[in-house]
């Protein structure tokens, strides 16, 4: 119990995961998604770095450096279009978008 | 000891914070819950040794991306409850945590099997940044660079989509010329509604 172990974050990230996903699968406005996404990419990095010190391996820290420039583009773009959706129908809720009028 | 007691309380610290994330009615809430977790995700990155990745989570996490959001939330009127009409709650929890449960199994099936070995084990006597930059720029420097070109694009990106019709700016405008383009506004949603 006091000795902190591999399995410790593993199951920390698992939780993580499950609240993000949760999050994913019930939220209907678009900005919390986004926010839940960002969970989602958290809880892997935990696990990336608590697996990289474990087994004294540093490819597990260069993953979650990537996973942390793809989410930063992830929001960059995401926000950019949530922002043209925003001005065109003045509402960011998903069941609005579930129509392509084209 | 120390290492368990931080562990532990920053484990509920940043459950309870993304819990208030996905669960509150309120954006801004969500918003400022989702900061303090990112910023206690941190402190797991320096337990482990990781000081660089823990340095990059606060910069990149709390400093770029809520700094984007917050702008971002800006634009979206934040203040008004958001009205979610709600499924089964339990089925959707079940269903969370099985496919939780599922990508650490996967993630953890070929360490388990105990054949892994590292392949860029870490430099006894450096320090953890320079142990990554070593191995950053040469064994990763093209997915290195190929990421910042990515970069490039996402910034080039958010500025083409959110930069549309800014070019008219509320301070140069007089209150009748204001006022023209809110009605012509208005009448645009109405035609779409």
């Amino acid at each position: 119990m006091m000795e902190i172990g591999l399995n410790h974050y593993l199951v920390l990230s698992t939780i993580l995961f499950s609240i993000g996903l949760v999050g994913v699968m019930r939220r209907k406005n678009l900005l919390i998604l986004f926010f839940a996404t960002e969970i989602l990419l958290n809880s892997v990095n935990i696990a990336f770095a608590a697996i990289s010190h474990y087994y004294g391996d540093l490819t597990g820290q260069m993953f979650a450096f990537f996973v942390i420039a793809i989410a930063a583009s992830e929001v960059a773009v995401g926000l950019g279009l949530l922002i043209v959706w925003h001005k065109r129908y003045n509402n960011i809720d998903l069941d609005y978008l579930n129509t392509m009028k084209g | 000891m120390f290492e368990a007691i931080a562990f532990y309380l920053f484990a509920f610290l940043t459950i309870a914070m993304f819990y208030i994330t996905v669960t509150t009615s309120q954006a801004l809430y969500a918003l400022t819950a989702l900061a303090a977790g990112m910023i206690f995700i941190s402190a797991f990155f320096f337990i482990l040794g990781a000081d660089f990745l823990g340095a990059v989570q606060i910069v990149v996490y709390s400093g770029a991306v809520m700094a984007l959001y917050s702008f971002g939330m800006m634009f979206f009127d934040t203040t008004r409850e958001l009205h979610e009409k709600q499924g089964n709650k339990y089925i959707v929890v079940g269903l969370a945590t099985i496919a939780a449960v599922l990508v650490v199994l996967i993630f953890s099936a070929p360490i388990l099997s105990n054949n892994i070995t590292a392949l860029y084990p870490m430099v006894e006597g450096a320090g953890n940044t320079q142990e990554v930059g070593m191995v950053l720029f040469t064994k990763y420097l093209v997915p290195f660079e190929v990421a910042a070109i990515m970069l490039l694009v996402a910034m080039i990106a958010g500025i083409v989509l959110a930069g549309k019709k800014m070019d008219a700016s509320l301070t140069l405008m007089t209150e009748a010329e204001i006022k023209d383009m809110r009605k012509q506004k208005a009448n645009k949603t109405k035609e779409i509604v």
